[in-house]
């Protein structure tokens, strides 16, 4: 007698129950397993409802046009309500930051930070931010293989991280620890803390650690870092522990894991397109399209949560109150409603920057254009040196439905 | 066709004509004058076509209505003053005919 054979049949994305499908699980992103699903999901439900999910039930929006409009509607499409992802933020650790508030607190707190991403100080930043990747460049092996993802993206973001909040330098590791973190899905068998409340204590040292600098800075005049802007800042100098630690959490992973992994990322695109390649090493203007592509193309962020603050409708959807609504990014920049040839990085596309990586509307990333500077720089620099960089080996991401991150990425710089 | 001139932040201006019922940000972005980014492209998301109004101008448009989104986004954009306006949402009109408009030193 044949013992029972397990067949591990492949999903049919086409043909399973249309209610059956959970774009929530994290799984889908770390095997970059999504694109089917949303093709699906633009097509037939462009508003889809999962009944059950690990989250709870949730409505999927996953066309572009359909997100640009929920988020432009922000007095129905709250941020306040249990957070800004799929998974609700813990309500016994909550970590307040203005990315989790609605108008006006929002608004105050968001103007207290704003300026120090503002044109005129970016152009301040520039000079150190190439001279850092210069050397950081310049040192790389040649001709073996090494981790992008540690030796270039990690360590130049956590640089500029250091210089953003004037942290000390040496200790700088503690700014991608803290972030990994903030971040991190529990169930990942990788992840640093492995509960809510283990993640609360240890960004509790950091909140410690970030606290005797802010009263540091407290006490000096003000000057233009985010601990000092977040010390003086009418809004946010009396901020609660908990708030302190949401809206440090919020800068660390917003203005840092996301232009780590637009740096893997990027060339992880370009060693996907070779022609694109050689286009841009033939004509590195390009440079200026190259960036905003590469953030469409990534789509660091894979989603944003919206919850209803009143019964509405979405493109004809009915949607009651109290509902929680996820925005699809990774969806959106694959829409060919919205953008020709949308799964091919383009990097002379027209109109480049027109993409939903940063979001739409109020909370639309603050922190867009020093992300955009940050890898501007980059590629300026890896064009001066290096001949087309090749990816040898898979990369790595992370188990998340929230940010597509990698972890490594081998790769070799042709001596 | 009525125009409008469009004067970058170093004062280079450019002018350029108008349909009716275009917006000051389209014909910005249509005829490549630099200085209005308009990531968005007109949705009022994201504040990047924001633009300064020379005093007759902005008596004629006003202020961005109090509440309305464009008074919002323009809340985060950088170096905003009382002239402040998206420009994605001025429609052209013959009223507007010789309309200057006067950009930031950069948008984000």
């Amino acid at each position: 007698m044949n013992a029972p054979v397990k067949l591990d049949l492949p999903l049919d994305v086409w043909s399973m129950p249309l209610d059956e499908i959970d774009v929530s699980d994290p799984q889908l992103y770390q095997d970059e397993a999504w694109h089917p699903y949303f093709e699906r999901l633009r097509q037939q439900a462009p508003v889809h409802y999962c009944a059950d999910s690990r989250y709870g039930p949730f409505w999927s929006v996953s066309r572009y046009r359909d997100i640009v409009e929920c988020e432009v509607n922000h007095a129905v499409f709250s941020n306040a309500i249990n957070g800004n992802q799929v998974e609700d933020q813990s309500l016994a650790l909550p970590r307040p930051a203005f990315i989790r508030m609605d108008p006006p607190k929002h608004d105050e707190q968001r103007k207290v930070v704003a300026p120090i991403v503002a044109p005129a100080n970016l152009h301040n930043m520039e000079r150190l931010i190439r001279e850092r990747t210069q050397q950081l460049l310049d040192a790389l092996p040649r001709g073996e293989e090494f981790d992008w993802v540690e030796e270039v993206s990690i360590k130049l973001t956590t640089m500029m991280l250091a210089t953003l909040f004037d942290f000390p330098f040496g200790d700088r590791a503690l700014l991608t620890y803290w972030s990994d973190v903030a971040i991190c899905n529990l169930n990942a068998p990788d992840a640093p803390v492995h509960s809510e409340a283990e993640r609360f204590k240890e960004l509790t040292k950091m909140a410690d650690y970030m606290s005797r600098l802010f009263e540091e800075r407290r006490k000096l005049p003000p000057k233009f870092d985010l601990l000092s802007m977040l010390a003086h800042g009418e809004a946010t100098r009396e901020m609660s522990l908990p708030e302190f630690i949401g809206n440090l959490g919020l800068l660390i992973v917003g203005g840092n894991d996301t232009t780590r992994n637009s740096m893997t990322g990027g060339l992880l695109a370009l060693s996907r397109f070779p022609d694109e390649y050689r286009k841009l090493h033939a004509n590195p203007a390009l440079i200026e399209s190259l960036v905003p592509e590469i953030v469409r193309y990534v789509t660091p962020v894979i989603h944003m949560r919206r919850t209803t603050l009143q019964a509405t409708e979405i493109d004809g959807q009915p949607i009651p109150a109290g509902a929680k609504v996820v925005l699809w990014y990774v969806s959106a920049n694959r829409d060919p409603d919205a953008l020709a040839q949308p799964n091919c990085l383009i990097i002379d596309r027209k109109r480049p920057r027109q993409h939903a990586s940063f979001g739409f509307s109020i909370h639309r990333c603050v922190g867009n254009r020093l992300a955009e500077l940050q890898l501007r720089i980059l590629w300026e620099e890896i064009l001066l040196r290096f001949p087309m960089i090749e990816v040898v080996g898979g990369a790595q991401r992370i188990y998340s439905n929230f940010i597509q991150g990698f972890k490594s990425m081998p790769v070799r710089i042709p001596a | 066709m009525p125009n409008v001139t469009y004067v970058e932040h170093n004062g280079t201006a450019h002018t350029i004509e108008l349909m009716i019922g275009e917006s000051i940000m389209r014909g910005a972005v249509d005829n490549e004058v630099p200085g209005i980014d308009a990531d968005c492209g007109g949705a009022c998301a994201c504040a990047t076509c924001h633009i300064y109004l020379d005093p007759p101008w902005l008596d004629l448009l006003g202020t961005p209505k109090f509440g309305s989104q464009e008074a919002s986004m323009l809340n985060f954009a950088a170096v905003t003053q009382p002239n402040s306006r998206l420009s994605c949402q001025i429609k052209m009109t013959e009223v507007l005919d010789g309309l200057t408009v006067r950009m930031p030193e950069g948008q984000h």
